[in-house]
């Protein structure tokens, strides 16, 4: 167990804000009133060891290993077809490994039914993936009445607690194209969270978002890694790894090259590929 | 050219034929339609899920189905199911309205499945991970999210059949119909050969239209609130990327 000790207004995306005349993002009163700071969340660890991935003839993993012990939180970073996404995909098995153990509190997750894993260990996208043809409360209560088979009424109640969480209570009856990218986002957070998981995993969320909205969202994800959340989060956000994770772990080319604290990482990073990486994204 | 109007537009005619018309093969034609388009549809989706399965032995009999039935001419399939049914003497099936909806329903499937595939296909990958994602089966994440996308996409295509099978169902006068069984065509044609003018069929042609038109425009509307969304007192949030949105109003 780390502590997090978060100043979430240092965190800032490195982009430049578009003026537009109207009240700016970082005076957002959703998050103000926001109550997912105050929340505890039960995280397990997760160990993944060894994990070798092939599409086809392309070997995308081989042999990563990553550990994130309950309650940390591990920002996996590096160039883009490094495997990152990959390798986060295959720990709640939206992608088959072709070898390697993936490990939940110390339990082997092949053993496990997967729509029981994937409960227990959540997904937010880059894109979202909310369905848009439910509104955003309909999109939290579905795998709570399908999958976890609660009342209807009862489901409502959490999801209306778990907008009310992420800043949204107001928007439940909207659908999501009748939302910002980092409203849709924070649904989608919403709606992982709302399976009470014991670990998120984040894939890119905020790249897909406009530079204004990117900070509101990694508030969130802030909030949550204080909260006690294990947390995976491959991302580009160097300000977020920097601040938020306690182990940040660079790959490159199917493989970790280098893991360590954010300190070591960005400040004595020790390979010439860690080296060369950090200069073309800082 | 008064011939001409006369053998087109004889109003006594119309009138005449325009009662048959609208008891009785008004009900007749909807009730051909109305239900093969029903059990088209749930044949459809079947070939549909079929079709998009990962099993060889699911997709094999879907294609072969879809290919066939939607390669023969339809007055051919109605005909040979229509001798099948009275050579094999299936008793509660051997008369013309049954073996007409079935023969309609058989045609209609593998048009319908092919619109059902299309739309399920065309719903976004990330759609079903999600699903999974959350923890729903495979079958959950299509029968609650992929499925109810894409048939929302296809909904405009998938009227078109329908007006197709309303138009298909004139066949069923092949299959030899006592007078009350005459739907629509069968009673405007009658009244044509027997008077030696159009004007019956042209009655006939107007009943069509007044099934088929309406139904494209209220394609349309559907189409149009699903694209807005069902609720049109909600200002879309413009996601421009020069506007911040998380203000409380």
């Amino acid at each position: 167990m780390s502590t997090h000790e978060i100043d979430v207004a240092a965190i800032s995306p490195d982009s430049v804000r578009i003026e537009t005349g109207r009240p700016a993002p970082d005076g957002d009163p959703t998050l103000a009133t926001a109550g997912a700071g105050s929340k505890r969340y039960a995280g397990a660890a997760l160990e993944a060891r060894d994990i070798y991935m092939k599409f086809g003839p392309v070997e995308v993993l081989r042999g990563a290993d990553l550990s994130a012990p309950a309650g940390t939180v591990a920002c996996i970073i590096g160039p883009s077809g490094s495997g990152k996404s990959t390798l986060l995909r295959c720990l709640n098995g939206l992608e088959a490994r072709t070898s390697g153990t993936v490990l939940l509190d110390g339990e082997d997750t092949a053993t496990m039914n997967p729509n029981v894993l994937r409960q227990r260990v959540g997904m937010v996208f880059q894109h979202f993936n909310l369905f848009p043809h439910k509104t955003a409360l309909q999109n939290i209560t579905l795998a709570l009445t399908t999958v976890k088979k609660m009342p209807a009424a009862q489901a409502e109640a959490l999801a209306m607690q778990g907008l009310a969480d992420v800043g949204l209570a107001d928007r439940a009856r909207h659908r999501p194209t009748q939302l910002s990218g980092g409203q849709q986002q924070r649904v989608a957070i919403a709606r992982a969270l709302a399976m009470q998981p014991q670990v998120m995993l984040f894939d890119e969320v905020t790249s897909a978002l406009d530079p204004e909205l990117v900070k509101g969202v990694l508030q969130l994800m802030a909030e949550l890694a204080k909260g006690g959340m294990t947390m995976v989060v491959v991302t580009h956000e160097m300000g977020f790894a920097r601040q938020v994770a306690d182990t940040v772990v660079f790959m490159d080319a199917g493989k970790v090259v280098e893991v360590g604290t954010p300190e070591a990482i960005f400040d004595a990073p020790q390979s010439p590929r860690l080296r060369k990486f950090l200069s073309q994204v800082l | 050219m008064n011939d001409l109007l006369r053998n087109f537009f004889d109003w006594d005619l119309i009138s005449s034929v325009l009662p048959d018309l609208l008891t009785y093969g008004l009900r007749n034609t909807l009730i051909l339609a109305v239900i093969s388009s029903l059990l088209g549809s749930v044949i459809g989706m079947v070939l549909a899920v079929m079709a998009l399965s990962h099993r060889w032995y699911l997709r094999l009999p879907a294609r072969v189905y879809t290919d066939i039935f939607r390669g023969l001419p339809a007055v051919l399939t109605i005909l040979m199911v229509g001798e099948g049914v009275f050579s094999a003497q299936i008793s509660w099936l051997a008369s013309p309205y049954p073996v007409a909806i079935f023969a309609l329903s058989l045609m209609a499937g593998a048009y319908i499945g092919e619109i059902f595939r299309s739309g399920i296909q065309s719903v976004e990958k990330g759609q079903g991970e999600a699903c999974r994602a959350l923890g729903l089966t495979h079958g959950q994440a299509l029968r609650l999210v992929v499925i109810p996308q894409g048939v929302r996409r296809v909904l405009p295509a998938l009227v078109n059949q329908f007006i197709g099978i309303i138009k298909d169902s004139s066949l069923v006068y092949f299959l030899g119909l006592i007078t009350s069984q005459r739907e629509l065509f069968r009673i405007g044609q009658d009244a044509s050969v027997s008077t030696g003018n159009l004007s019956p069929l042209l009655a006939t042609g107007l009943c069509y239209l007044v099934l088929t038109i309406p139904l494209t425009h209220l394609v349309n509307y559907i189409d149009h609130r699903l694209r807005v969304g069902t609720r049109p007192t909600v200002e879309p949030d413009e996601p421009s990327s020069t506007t911040p949105l998380e203000v409380l109003v």
